[in-house]
């Protein structure tokens, strides 16, 4: 089964007399399970490509399909109910309600969702735990450390069991020691889960972890590499 | 708790004084709210009754259309064992049976037109307070006497003072020729030039001779001791009445047209400044959320990118609002409330106004009192603003695209 898959995307942003192709004619398939890195350096056109894929914002051509359904034609509405059941989230930092603890955050989202409130409790818990939060569920991000509050939203972001989870430079604020623990959990959520992740970075330790690289420059694609990742 | 309620909760205290500040606005301005319009209604509770007990009493039992055309011949037959009859039905209320006729009254040198009442001596003071205005000699006292009572200014105008004689003519019921001279016994001074000028009083059965009046008069008042329960008293009375007689029981509103209208121009002046009132406190409510929600933009664009919508979003400001709203109506009101309380139990004087207010028969110390309705009120509309201020804050989510959003810090 396919997870994601774009057909020709493009993307024009108008920046004064300059007109800048954020995504260039971009065509992309990811199957279900992947563990896929979209790597550029900045200005590349990662984000774009992510948000246009999470349906957080349209593309001016092109089509994007999510497990198979066609999502770029969808209405605002349509769009959040799809983030909120089938696509988990991990942006660059500050990810977290400040005001609520580790394990409020993770029951917002479940509670808008509406799981209930014992179940929410119970998978709340279990996440916290795996992701090694285990003692810290009473407390706010502002007395967490950067890489404890990258892993509360990755918590977050996986405990409804999405099928696609989307990273945009989820280690850009971390030192490297960190950075290789958040993606050792990435990877290992990969495999226990099968869960689908897209992420986004221009840092090359992260890429090690892919299991396939994808390239791009310019808003365009450059190369498409399978690995045989750590 | 509930999450989202808790969540509500804590990002009020992200800003303690603002947030405080806020409440405080709403709090001073229910308290100013509570307190006003506890005083402003007690106020026109006691205007009323105040009004109403001067002489025209709660009730009045007149002949139908007499009210509107006050002709000498529209009467109430056997008056004086009707009254003595209510008296002894409604012992709890007072009751005095009156005459009213247009006459002549002249002294030595001079004539006016005026208003002559015929009163019982032993009951109109129960329903009114002309009787106790009396400065100069006494009031009337045998119900036949050739006496009269008149106020300050008609004695004036007329020249003439206690002891003289003044002369009365006019016509009877029947349309003959009616006259009676009559002793001053007695002048009042009630301070209001319009009373002082028009009333004459003289007793109920020289007038019944003087008139003609075969037994009958014109009203029978009814003074209630407040306007609480007049409506049930209405109705009461009206079943009393006897059969064969064809009689209306006026309340006071009809009988006094002019005294609701004075208090509904009272309050819409009185409501105009309670209304600039509630909408300063809107609009500091108005600049404080908008400042919260335009704060809070990243972690908003945040949140709608996993998936929460604006509508969402904008009931969890509107909470915001009313947890905000909600202290400060729970504030203002036990604070007006104490505030008031206070005042209703060692009132509250009008300052420089003691001796016009002793003149117009006010107590000089005026005591507000509090009831739920006073109470909440003001607090309740000023809450409905405050939700309201929050409605453009909360809509304004509308217009937020997640990805933009998130690019503010
Ligand atoms: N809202 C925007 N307005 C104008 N230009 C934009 C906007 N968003 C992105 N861009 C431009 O589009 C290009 C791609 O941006 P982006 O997708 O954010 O790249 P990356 O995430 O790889 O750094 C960049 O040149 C950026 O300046
Ligand atoms: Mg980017």
């Amino acid at each position: 089964m396919t997870a994601v898959r774009c057909v020709d995307l493009c993307k024009t942003y108008r920046q004064g007399e300059v007109d800048i192709k954020a995504l260039d004619h971009v065509s992309i398939e990811i199957k279900e399970g992947g563990f896929v890195c979209l790597s550029a350096p900045s200005g590349g056109g990662k984000t774009t490509l992510l948000n246009a894929i999470g349906g957080l914002d349209k593309p001016d051509s092109g089509e994007v399909y999510i497990a198979g359904q066609r999502i770029d034609n969808l209405s605002k509405g349509e769009l959040a109910e799809l983030r909120l059941r089938q696509i988990g989230f991990v942006f660059q930092a500050f990810n977290l309600i400040p005001v609520l603890t580790a394990r409020e955050n993770v029951e917002f989202v479940m509670q808008v969702q509406g799981v209930p409130a014992g179940e929410r409790q119970r998978l709340a818990h279990a996440i916290l735990d795996e992701v090694g939060l285990a003692g810290l569920e009473d407390r706010r991000p502002a007395d967490m450390s950067g890489g404890q509050q990258q892993r509360v939203a990755v918590a977050r972001a996986i405990v409804s069991r999405p099928a696609l989870v989307l990273a945009d430079e989820p280690t850009a604020n971390l030192d490297s020691k960190t950075a290789d623990e958040l993606m050792e959990l990435f990877r290992e959520l990969n495999d226990h889960h099968s869960t689908t992740f897209v992420i986004a970075t221009h840092d090359k330790r992260v890429m090690g972890y892919a299991k396939r690289l994808v390239r791009m420059l310019d808003g365009r694609i450059v190369a498409d590499i399978k690995q045989d990742a750590a | 708790m509930n999450l989202v309620f808790r969540l509500a909760w804590r990002n009020l205290w992200r800003h303690p004084r603002r947030t405080w500040l806020t409440t405080a606005a709403m709090m001073f301005s229910n308290t100013l709210l509570v307190f006003m319009i506890s005083l402003q209604f007690g106020m026109y509770g006691l205007m009323i009754d105040n009004t109403l007990q001067a002489f025209t009493g709660h009730l009045q039992i007149q002949a139908p259309g007499y009210k509107d055309d006050q002709k000498i011949r529209q009467t109430v037959a056997d008056i004086v064992p009707l009254a003595e009859s209510l008296r002894a039905e409604l012992p709890s209320v007072s009751i005095a049976a009156r005459g009213t006729a247009f006459a002549l009254v002249s002294s030595e040198e001079r004539s006016y037109g005026i208003a002559v009442f015929g009163v019982e001596p032993a009951y109109e003071p129960d329903v009114s307070t002309i009787p106790g205005l009396v400065s100069e000699g006494r009031f009337l006292g045998d119900i036949d006497a050739p006496e009269i009572i008149i106020g300050a200014a008609l004695a004036r105008n007329l020249r003439a003072g206690l002891g003289d004689e003044l002369t009365v003519l006019g016509s009877g019921r029947d349309g003959s020729f009616a006259a009676a001279v009559v002793d001053i016994v007695g002048i009042f001074d009630s301070g209001i030039a319009d009373v002082d000028r028009s009333i004459t009083e003289i007793p109920l059965g020289l007038f019944q001779d003087v008139f003609f009046m075969d037994g009958s008069g014109h009203q029978i008042v009814i003074n209630a001791g407040s306007i609480d329960g007049v409506a049930e008293l209405q109705s009461k009375v009206g079943s009393l009445l006897p059969a064969g007689q064809d009689l209306v029981v006026h309340d006071w509103d009809a009988l006094q047209p002019g005294l609701k209208q004075a208090i509904k121009a009272d309050m819409s002046s009185a409501f105009l400044m309670y209304g600039i009132l509630v909408i300063l406190v809107a609009f500091s409510v108005l600049n404080t959320q908008l400042m919260s929600v335009l704060e809070r933009t990243h972690e908003f664009g945040i949140v709608m990118s996993l998936g929460l919508t604006p509508g969402r979003l904008g009931r969890l400001v509107l909470l915001e609002t009313a947890i905000m709203g909600a202290l400060g109506l729970v504030l203002g009101a036990v604070l007006g409330g104490l505030v008031t309380s206070w005042f209703s139990v060692n009132g509250f004087a009008y300052p420089g106004m003691e001796e016009l207010a002793s003149k117009f028969n006010l107590p000089a110390r005026f005591f507000p009192q509090v009831s739920p309705l006073t109470l909440l009120v003001g607090p309740a509309v000023v809450f409905l603003f405050t939700l309201l201020a929050a409605v453009y804050p909360a809509l304004r989510l509308h217009r937020l695209q997640p990805v933009e959003a998130m690019r503010a810090v």
